[in-house]
Protein backbone atom coordinates (compact mmCIF):
# COMPACT_ATOMS: atom_id res chain seq x y z
CA UNK A 1 0.00 0.00 0.00
CA UNK A 2 3.00 2.24 0.41
CA UNK A 3 3.73 2.05 -3.28
CA UNK A 4 5.02 5.32 -4.74
CA UNK A 5 6.03 5.88 -8.35
CA UNK A 6 8.57 8.38 -9.72
CA UNK A 7 7.28 10.95 -12.19
CA UNK A 8 8.34 14.24 -13.77
CA UNK A 9 6.58 17.49 -12.92
CA UNK A 10 5.36 19.00 -16.21
CA UNK A 11 3.11 21.84 -15.15
CA UNK A 12 2.15 23.44 -11.84
CA UNK A 13 -1.29 25.00 -11.31
CA UNK A 14 -2.46 27.77 -8.97
CA UNK A 15 -4.36 25.32 -6.76
CA UNK A 16 -1.06 23.66 -5.78
CA UNK A 17 -1.60 20.66 -7.99
CA UNK A 18 0.63 19.53 -10.83
CA UNK A 19 0.62 17.47 -13.97
CA UNK A 20 3.09 14.66 -13.44
CA UNK A 21 4.28 12.39 -16.21
CA UNK A 22 4.80 8.78 -15.26
CA UNK A 23 6.11 6.59 -18.08
CA UNK A 24 4.18 8.55 -20.73
CA UNK A 25 0.97 8.89 -18.72
CA UNK A 26 0.10 12.26 -17.25
CA UNK A 27 -1.59 12.36 -13.83
CA UNK A 28 -2.80 15.31 -11.80
CA UNK A 29 -1.52 15.25 -8.22
CA UNK A 30 -1.52 17.43 -5.13
CA UNK A 31 1.70 19.22 -4.13
CA UNK A 32 0.39 19.99 -0.64
CA UNK A 33 3.03 17.79 1.00
CA UNK A 34 6.00 19.19 -0.99
CA UNK A 35 5.17 22.77 -2.01
CA UNK A 36 8.81 23.55 -2.93
CA UNK A 37 8.60 21.56 -6.18
CA UNK A 38 9.47 23.19 -9.51
CA UNK A 39 8.72 22.12 -13.10
CA UNK A 40 11.27 19.52 -14.21
CA UNK A 41 11.68 17.97 -10.75
CA UNK A 42 11.14 14.26 -10.35
CA UNK A 43 8.81 13.42 -7.50
CA UNK A 44 7.41 10.31 -5.89
CA UNK A 45 3.68 9.97 -6.31
CA UNK A 46 1.57 8.15 -3.70
CA UNK A 47 -2.24 8.04 -3.68
CA UNK A 48 -2.65 11.30 -5.59
CA UNK A 49 -0.01 13.21 -3.65
CA UNK A 50 3.61 13.99 -4.45
CA UNK A 51 5.32 12.94 -1.20
CA UNK A 52 8.98 13.71 -1.87
CA UNK A 53 11.35 15.15 -4.46
CA UNK A 54 13.93 12.75 -5.89
CA UNK A 55 17.48 13.99 -5.35
CA UNK A 56 18.94 13.60 -8.84
CA UNK A 57 22.58 13.60 -7.69
CA UNK A 58 22.06 11.00 -4.97
CA UNK A 59 20.12 8.90 -7.48
CA UNK A 60 23.33 8.23 -9.42
CA UNK A 61 25.33 7.05 -6.43
CA UNK A 62 24.44 3.36 -6.47
CA UNK A 63 25.72 2.78 -9.97
CA UNK A 64 28.82 4.91 -9.28
CA UNK A 65 29.54 2.93 -6.11
CA UNK A 66 29.14 -0.51 -7.61
CA UNK A 67 30.17 -0.33 -11.22
CA UNK A 68 33.39 -2.31 -11.68
CA UNK A 69 33.50 -3.00 -7.98
CA UNK A 70 34.59 -6.61 -8.17
CA UNK A 71 37.99 -6.93 -6.56
CA UNK B 1 11.14 4.55 -16.69
CA UNK B 2 13.62 6.99 -15.16
CA UNK B 3 14.55 6.20 -11.55
CA UNK B 4 13.28 2.65 -11.96
CA UNK B 5 15.11 1.03 -14.87
CA UNK B 6 18.59 2.06 -13.75
CA UNK B 7 18.08 0.15 -10.50
CA UNK B 8 17.53 -3.12 -12.30
CA UNK B 9 21.01 -3.41 -13.84
CA UNK B 10 22.04 -7.07 -13.91
CA UNK B 11 25.81 -6.53 -13.79
CA UNK B 12 25.61 -4.27 -10.76
CA UNK B 13 23.28 -6.77 -9.10
CA UNK B 14 25.89 -9.46 -9.65
CA UNK B 15 28.58 -7.22 -8.18
CA UNK B 16 26.52 -6.64 -5.06
CA UNK B 17 25.71 -10.34 -4.74
CA UNK B 18 29.38 -11.18 -5.10
CA UNK B 19 30.23 -8.78 -2.27
CA UNK B 20 27.42 -10.21 -0.15
CA UNK B 21 28.85 -13.71 -0.58
CA UNK B 22 32.32 -12.42 0.18
CA UNK B 23 31.52 -10.77 3.53
CA UNK B 24 28.61 -12.88 4.80
CA UNK B 25 29.60 -15.49 7.36
CA UNK B 26 26.89 -15.60 10.04
CA UNK B 27 23.52 -17.27 9.73
CA UNK B 28 21.05 -14.40 9.97
CA UNK B 29 17.38 -13.44 9.70
CA UNK B 30 16.53 -10.11 8.08
CA UNK B 31 12.97 -8.84 8.29
CA UNK B 32 11.34 -6.55 5.75
CA UNK B 33 8.52 -4.60 7.35
CA UNK B 34 6.90 -3.22 4.24
CA UNK B 35 4.46 -5.08 2.01
CA UNK B 36 5.82 -3.26 -1.03
CA UNK B 37 9.25 -4.71 -0.19
CA UNK B 38 7.74 -8.18 0.25
CA UNK B 39 6.30 -8.04 -3.27
CA UNK B 40 9.51 -6.58 -4.76
CA UNK B 41 11.62 -9.31 -3.09
CA UNK B 42 9.39 -12.05 -4.49
CA UNK B 43 8.91 -10.53 -7.92
CA UNK B 44 12.64 -10.20 -8.43
CA UNK B 45 13.51 -13.60 -6.99
CA UNK B 46 15.83 -12.03 -4.43
CA UNK B 47 15.40 -14.80 -1.81
CA UNK B 48 16.76 -17.34 -4.26
CA UNK B 49 19.78 -15.20 -5.18
CA UNK B 50 21.07 -14.96 -1.61
CA UNK B 51 23.41 -17.40 0.08
CA UNK B 52 21.61 -19.94 2.26
CA UNK B 53 22.76 -18.41 5.52
CA UNK B 54 20.68 -15.29 4.83
CA UNK B 55 17.00 -15.75 5.55
CA UNK B 56 14.47 -13.06 4.65
CA UNK B 57 11.33 -12.89 6.80
CA UNK B 58 8.23 -10.84 5.98
CA UNK B 59 6.87 -8.71 8.80
CA UNK B 60 3.63 -6.86 9.53
CA UNK B 61 4.01 -4.40 6.67
CA UNK B 62 0.69 -4.62 4.90
CA UNK B 63 -1.87 -2.20 6.37
CA UNK B 64 -4.81 -4.19 5.04
CA UNK B 65 -3.45 -7.37 6.66
CA UNK B 66 -2.86 -5.87 10.09
CA UNK B 67 -6.31 -4.29 10.37
CA UNK B 68 -8.33 -6.39 12.85
CA UNK B 69 -11.53 -7.91 11.58
CA UNK B 70 -13.72 -5.79 13.89
CA UNK B 71 -12.75 -2.68 11.94
CA UNK B 72 -13.67 -4.35 8.68
CA UNK B 73 -17.01 -5.14 10.32
CA UNK B 74 -17.25 -1.49 11.38
CA UNK B 75 -16.92 -0.13 7.83
CA UNK B 76 -19.29 -2.84 6.57
CA UNK B 77 -21.84 -1.68 9.18
CA UNK B 78 -21.49 1.88 7.84
CA UNK B 79 -22.06 0.64 4.29
CA UNK B 80 -25.38 -0.87 5.38
CA UNK B 81 -26.72 2.46 6.66
CA UNK B 82 -29.03 4.56 4.53
CA UNK B 83 -27.62 7.77 3.15
CA UNK B 84 -24.01 6.71 3.54
CA UNK B 85 -21.40 6.47 0.81
CA UNK B 86 -18.29 4.46 1.69
CA UNK B 87 -15.07 5.54 0.02
CA UNK B 88 -11.99 3.37 0.21
CA UNK B 89 -8.72 2.45 -1.42
CA UNK B 90 -9.20 -0.58 -3.65
CA UNK B 91 -7.17 -2.90 -1.40
CA UNK B 92 -9.92 -2.99 1.22
CA UNK B 93 -12.89 -3.97 -0.89
CA UNK B 94 -12.43 -7.75 -0.84
CA UNK B 95 -11.13 -8.11 2.70
CA UNK B 96 -13.44 -10.50 4.56
CA UNK B 97 -15.18 -9.21 7.68
CA UNK B 98 -16.96 -11.63 10.01
CA UNK B 99 -19.66 -12.45 7.47
CA UNK B 100 -19.31 -10.09 4.51
CA UNK B 101 -17.02 -7.83 2.48
CA UNK B 102 -17.45 -4.31 1.12
CA UNK B 103 -17.59 -5.90 -2.33
CA UNK B 104 -20.55 -8.08 -1.32
CA UNK B 105 -22.30 -5.10 0.30
CA UNK B 106 -21.83 -3.13 -2.92
CA UNK B 107 -23.35 -6.01 -4.90
CA UNK B 108 -26.27 -5.89 -2.46
CA UNK B 109 -26.89 -2.24 -3.24
CA UNK B 110 -24.67 -0.33 -0.80
CA UNK B 111 -22.89 2.70 -2.21
CA UNK B 112 -19.22 1.73 -1.94
CA UNK B 113 -16.74 3.62 -4.12
CA UNK B 114 -13.06 2.97 -4.72
CA UNK B 115 -10.95 6.10 -4.74
CA UNK B 116 -7.34 6.67 -5.74
CA UNK B 117 -6.80 9.61 -3.41
CA UNK B 118 -8.31 10.95 -0.19
CA UNK B 119 -9.07 14.14 -2.12
CA UNK B 120 -11.25 12.11 -4.51
CA UNK B 121 -13.27 11.01 -1.48
CA UNK B 122 -13.59 14.64 -0.44
CA UNK B 123 -14.82 15.54 -3.94
CA UNK B 124 -17.52 12.86 -3.63
CA UNK B 125 -18.60 14.53 -0.37
CA UNK B 126 -18.71 17.92 -2.07
CA UNK B 127 -20.79 16.53 -4.95
CA UNK B 128 -23.24 14.69 -2.65
CA UNK B 129 -24.18 17.17 0.08
CA UNK B 130 -27.23 15.16 1.19
CA UNK B 131 -25.18 12.03 1.95
CA UNK B 132 -22.61 11.14 4.59
CA UNK B 133 -19.30 10.16 3.07
CA UNK B 134 -17.10 7.90 5.19
CA UNK B 135 -13.51 7.26 4.11
CA UNK B 136 -11.80 4.10 5.38
CA UNK B 137 -8.63 5.69 6.74
CA UNK B 138 -6.17 2.86 6.41
CA UNK B 139 -2.42 3.10 5.97
CA UNK B 140 0.97 3.64 7.50
CA UNK B 141 2.88 6.92 7.72
CA UNK B 142 3.16 7.16 3.91
CA UNK B 143 -0.60 7.48 3.61
CA UNK B 144 -1.57 9.20 6.90
CA UNK B 145 -0.51 12.70 5.74
CA UNK B 146 -2.84 12.37 2.74
CA UNK B 147 -5.70 11.48 5.12
CA UNK B 148 -4.78 14.41 7.37
CA UNK B 149 -4.69 16.73 4.37
CA UNK B 150 -8.21 15.69 3.31
CA UNK B 151 -9.52 16.44 6.82
CA UNK B 152 -7.79 19.83 6.88
CA UNK B 153 -9.19 20.61 3.44
CA UNK B 154 -12.68 19.59 4.56
CA UNK B 155 -12.29 22.06 7.45
CA UNK B 156 -11.03 24.84 5.13
CA UNK B 157 -13.79 24.31 2.60
CA UNK B 158 -16.47 23.69 5.24
CA UNK B 159 -17.40 20.29 3.86
CA UNK B 160 -19.47 18.88 6.71
CA UNK B 161 -20.57 15.53 5.32
CA UNK B 162 -17.06 14.00 5.14
CA UNK B 163 -15.65 11.79 7.84
CA UNK B 164 -12.83 9.28 8.29
CA UNK B 165 -12.85 5.94 10.08
CA UNK B 166 -9.22 5.97 11.14
CA UNK B 167 -7.37 2.68 11.39
CA UNK B 168 -4.03 4.31 10.51
CA UNK B 169 -0.95 2.79 12.11
CA UNK B 170 2.66 3.64 12.93
CA UNK B 171 5.39 1.16 11.98
CA UNK B 172 8.34 1.58 14.42
CA UNK B 173 6.34 0.57 17.57
CA UNK B 174 5.40 -2.70 15.82
CA UNK B 175 9.08 -3.37 15.06
CA UNK B 176 9.97 -2.83 18.71
CA UNK B 177 7.06 -5.03 19.77
CA UNK B 178 8.32 -7.91 17.64
CA UNK B 179 11.79 -7.58 19.16
CA UNK B 180 10.36 -7.43 22.70
CA UNK B 181 8.27 -10.54 22.13
CA UNK B 182 11.40 -12.51 21.25
CA UNK B 183 9.25 -14.90 19.24
CA UNK B 184 11.37 -14.48 16.14
CA UNK B 185 15.09 -13.87 16.03
CA UNK B 186 15.62 -10.73 13.94
CA UNK B 187 19.21 -9.72 13.16
CA UNK B 188 18.40 -6.72 10.97
CA UNK B 189 15.54 -4.70 9.56
CA UNK B 190 15.02 -3.69 5.94
CA UNK B 191 13.12 -0.51 6.82
CA UNK B 192 10.28 0.87 4.68
CA UNK B 193 11.49 3.53 2.22
CA UNK B 194 8.28 5.41 1.70
CA UNK B 195 7.21 5.42 5.35
CA UNK B 196 10.70 6.77 6.05
CA UNK B 197 10.34 9.48 3.37
CA UNK B 198 7.76 10.91 5.79
CA UNK B 199 9.16 10.03 9.25
CA UNK B 200 12.89 10.18 8.45
CA UNK B 201 15.52 7.93 10.02
CA UNK B 202 15.36 9.02 13.67
CA UNK B 203 12.42 6.82 14.79
CA UNK B 204 14.57 3.72 14.12
CA UNK B 205 17.45 4.92 16.32
CA UNK B 206 15.97 3.30 19.43
CA UNK B 207 15.74 -0.03 17.63
CA UNK B 208 19.38 0.12 16.59
CA UNK B 209 20.75 1.42 19.88
CA UNK B 210 18.49 -0.17 22.49
CA UNK B 211 18.05 -3.57 20.85
CA UNK B 212 21.32 -3.68 18.93
CA UNK B 213 19.52 -4.47 15.69
CA UNK B 214 20.80 -2.75 12.53
CA UNK B 215 18.28 -0.86 10.40
CA UNK B 216 18.71 0.07 6.73
CA UNK B 217 16.09 2.22 5.03
CA UNK B 218 15.68 0.76 1.58
CA UNK B 219 14.31 1.67 -1.84
CA UNK B 220 12.17 -0.77 -3.77
CA UNK B 221 14.06 -1.74 -6.91
CA UNK B 222 16.26 -4.85 -7.03
CA UNK B 223 19.55 -2.96 -6.65
CA UNK B 224 18.14 -0.97 -3.74
CA UNK B 225 17.12 -4.13 -1.88
CA UNK B 226 20.38 -5.95 -2.64
CA UNK B 227 22.43 -2.98 -1.51
CA UNK B 228 20.37 -2.71 1.68
CA UNK B 229 20.96 -6.38 2.41
CA UNK B 230 24.68 -5.84 1.81
CA UNK B 231 24.71 -2.86 4.21
CA UNK B 232 22.88 -4.89 6.88
CA UNK B 233 25.29 -7.81 6.53
CA UNK B 234 28.25 -5.45 6.73
CA UNK B 235 26.92 -4.00 9.99
CA UNK B 236 26.16 -7.44 11.45
CA UNK B 237 29.52 -8.93 10.49
CA UNK B 238 31.32 -5.88 11.93
CA UNK B 239 29.29 -5.97 15.15
CA UNK B 240 27.64 -2.60 14.49
CA UNK B 241 23.99 -1.62 14.94
CA UNK B 242 23.17 1.67 13.28
CA UNK B 243 20.51 3.29 11.13
CA UNK B 244 21.66 3.72 7.53
CA UNK B 245 19.77 5.22 4.62
CA UNK B 246 20.27 3.30 1.39
CA UNK B 247 17.33 5.11 -0.27
CA UNK B 248 19.12 8.45 -0.12
CA UNK B 249 17.62 9.76 -3.34
CA UNK B 250 14.29 10.02 -1.51
CA UNK B 251 14.73 9.75 2.27
CA UNK B 252 16.19 12.59 4.32
CA UNK B 253 17.19 11.97 7.96
CA UNK B 254 14.58 14.50 9.06
CA UNK B 255 11.82 13.12 6.80
CA UNK B 256 9.12 15.32 5.30
CA UNK B 257 8.37 17.97 7.93
CA UNK B 258 5.31 19.36 6.17
CA UNK B 259 3.75 15.91 5.98
CA UNK B 260 4.60 15.19 9.64
CA UNK B 261 3.08 18.53 10.69
CA UNK B 262 -0.16 17.56 8.98
CA UNK B 263 -0.22 14.18 10.77
CA UNK B 264 0.48 15.85 14.13
CA UNK B 265 -2.12 18.56 13.55
CA UNK B 266 -4.98 16.13 12.84
CA UNK B 267 -4.10 12.92 14.68
CA UNK B 268 -3.21 11.84 18.19
CA UNK B 269 -1.11 8.74 18.83
CA UNK B 270 -3.11 6.01 20.54
CA UNK B 271 -2.74 2.35 21.47
CA UNK B 272 -3.84 0.21 18.57
CA UNK B 273 -4.87 -3.36 17.86
CA UNK B 274 -2.90 -5.19 15.18
CA UNK B 275 -4.36 -8.29 13.65
CA UNK B 276 -2.53 -11.38 14.83
CA UNK B 277 -0.24 -9.36 17.07
CA UNK B 278 -2.53 -7.74 19.62
CA UNK B 279 -2.58 -4.31 21.18
CA UNK B 280 0.62 -2.33 20.64
CA UNK B 281 1.03 0.78 22.80
CA UNK B 282 1.16 4.08 20.91
CA UNK B 283 1.05 2.48 17.47
CA UNK B 284 -2.11 3.96 15.96
CA UNK B 285 -3.52 7.30 14.88
CA UNK B 286 -6.93 8.57 15.94
CA UNK B 287 -8.47 11.90 14.94
CA UNK B 288 -7.99 14.60 17.57
CA UNK B 289 -11.12 15.92 19.32
CA UNK B 290 -10.44 19.27 17.67
CA UNK B 291 -11.39 17.63 14.35
CA UNK B 292 -13.99 15.33 15.94
CA UNK B 293 -16.66 16.36 13.45
CA UNK B 294 -14.63 14.52 10.79
CA UNK B 295 -14.34 11.36 12.88
CA UNK B 296 -16.76 8.70 11.60
CA UNK B 297 -16.89 7.23 15.13
CA UNK B 298 -19.24 10.14 16.04
CA UNK B 299 -22.01 8.08 14.38
CA UNK B 300 -23.69 5.33 16.37
CA UNK B 301 -23.39 2.10 14.44
CA UNK B 302 -24.16 -1.45 15.36
CA UNK B 303 -21.69 -3.94 14.01
CA UNK B 304 -22.04 -7.68 14.06
CA UNK B 305 -20.26 -9.98 16.47
CA UNK B 306 -16.66 -10.57 15.39
CA UNK B 307 -15.87 -14.00 14.03
CA UNK B 308 -12.33 -14.84 12.99
CA UNK B 309 -11.97 -17.19 10.02
CA UNK B 310 -11.47 -20.72 11.38
CA UNK B 311 -7.98 -22.11 11.02
CA UNK B 312 -6.52 -18.92 9.49
CA UNK B 313 -2.94 -18.32 10.65
CA UNK B 314 -2.55 -14.76 9.32
CA UNK B 315 -1.39 -13.69 12.78
CA UNK B 316 1.54 -16.08 12.83
CA UNK B 317 2.43 -15.07 9.26
CA UNK B 318 2.33 -11.36 10.19
CA UNK B 319 4.66 -11.94 13.15
CA UNK B 320 7.07 -13.84 10.92
CA UNK B 321 6.65 -16.98 13.05
CA UNK B 322 5.53 -19.18 10.16
CA UNK B 323 5.68 -18.92 6.38
CA UNK B 324 2.37 -19.13 4.46
CA UNK B 325 2.86 -22.74 3.25
CA UNK B 326 2.84 -23.80 6.92
CA UNK B 327 -0.80 -22.64 7.25
CA UNK B 328 -3.21 -25.53 6.56
CA UNK B 329 -5.58 -23.23 4.64
CA UNK B 330 -2.88 -21.90 2.27
CA UNK B 331 -3.54 -22.85 -1.39
CA UNK B 332 -6.00 -25.36 -0.02
CA UNK B 333 -9.14 -23.39 0.74
CA UNK B 334 -7.47 -19.95 0.91
CA UNK B 335 -6.57 -18.60 -2.53
CA UNK B 336 -6.50 -15.12 -4.08
CA UNK B 337 -9.84 -15.92 -5.77
CA UNK B 338 -11.44 -16.99 -2.50
CA UNK B 339 -9.31 -15.56 0.32
CA UNK B 340 -10.02 -16.49 3.94
CA UNK B 341 -7.52 -14.20 5.59
CA UNK B 342 -6.38 -10.66 4.83
CA UNK B 343 -2.82 -11.77 3.99
CA UNK B 344 -4.18 -13.52 0.91
CA UNK B 345 -6.48 -10.65 -0.15
CA UNK B 346 -4.05 -7.81 -0.39
CA UNK B 347 -1.63 -8.01 -3.30
CA UNK B 348 1.01 -6.99 -0.76
CA UNK B 349 0.02 -9.68 1.71
CA UNK B 350 2.71 -12.28 2.42
CA UNK B 351 0.36 -15.15 1.54
CA UNK B 352 -0.61 -13.55 -1.78
CA UNK B 353 3.07 -12.96 -2.61
CA UNK B 354 3.96 -16.59 -1.78
CA UNK B 355 1.00 -17.82 -3.81
CA UNK B 356 1.90 -15.78 -6.85
CA UNK B 357 5.68 -16.00 -6.93
CA UNK B 358 6.89 -18.99 -4.93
Amino acid sequence: MCLAIPGKVKKIFNDNTAEIEIGGIVKRASLDLIPQVVVGDYVLLHAGFAIEVIDQEKALEISKAWEGNID
Amino acid sequence: MKYIDEYKNKEIAQNILWQIRRISKKKINLMEVCGTHTVAIFRNGIRKMLPQNINLISGPGCPVCVTPIQYIDEIIAFSRKDNFIITTFGDMIRVPGSTSTLEKEKANGSDVRIVYSTLDALKIAYDNPAKNIVFMGIGFETTSPTIARAILKAEEEKIKNFSVLSVAKIIPPAMRFLLESGEVNIDGFICPGHVSAIIGSKPYSLIAFQYGVPCVISGFEPLDILQSIYLLIRQIENGRAEVEIQYERVVKPEGNKIAMDKINEVFKVVDSDWRGIGNIPLSGLEIKDKYGKFNARKFAIKKEETKEPKGCLCGEVLRGVITPPECPLFKNICTPEDPKGACMVSTEGTCAAYYKYN
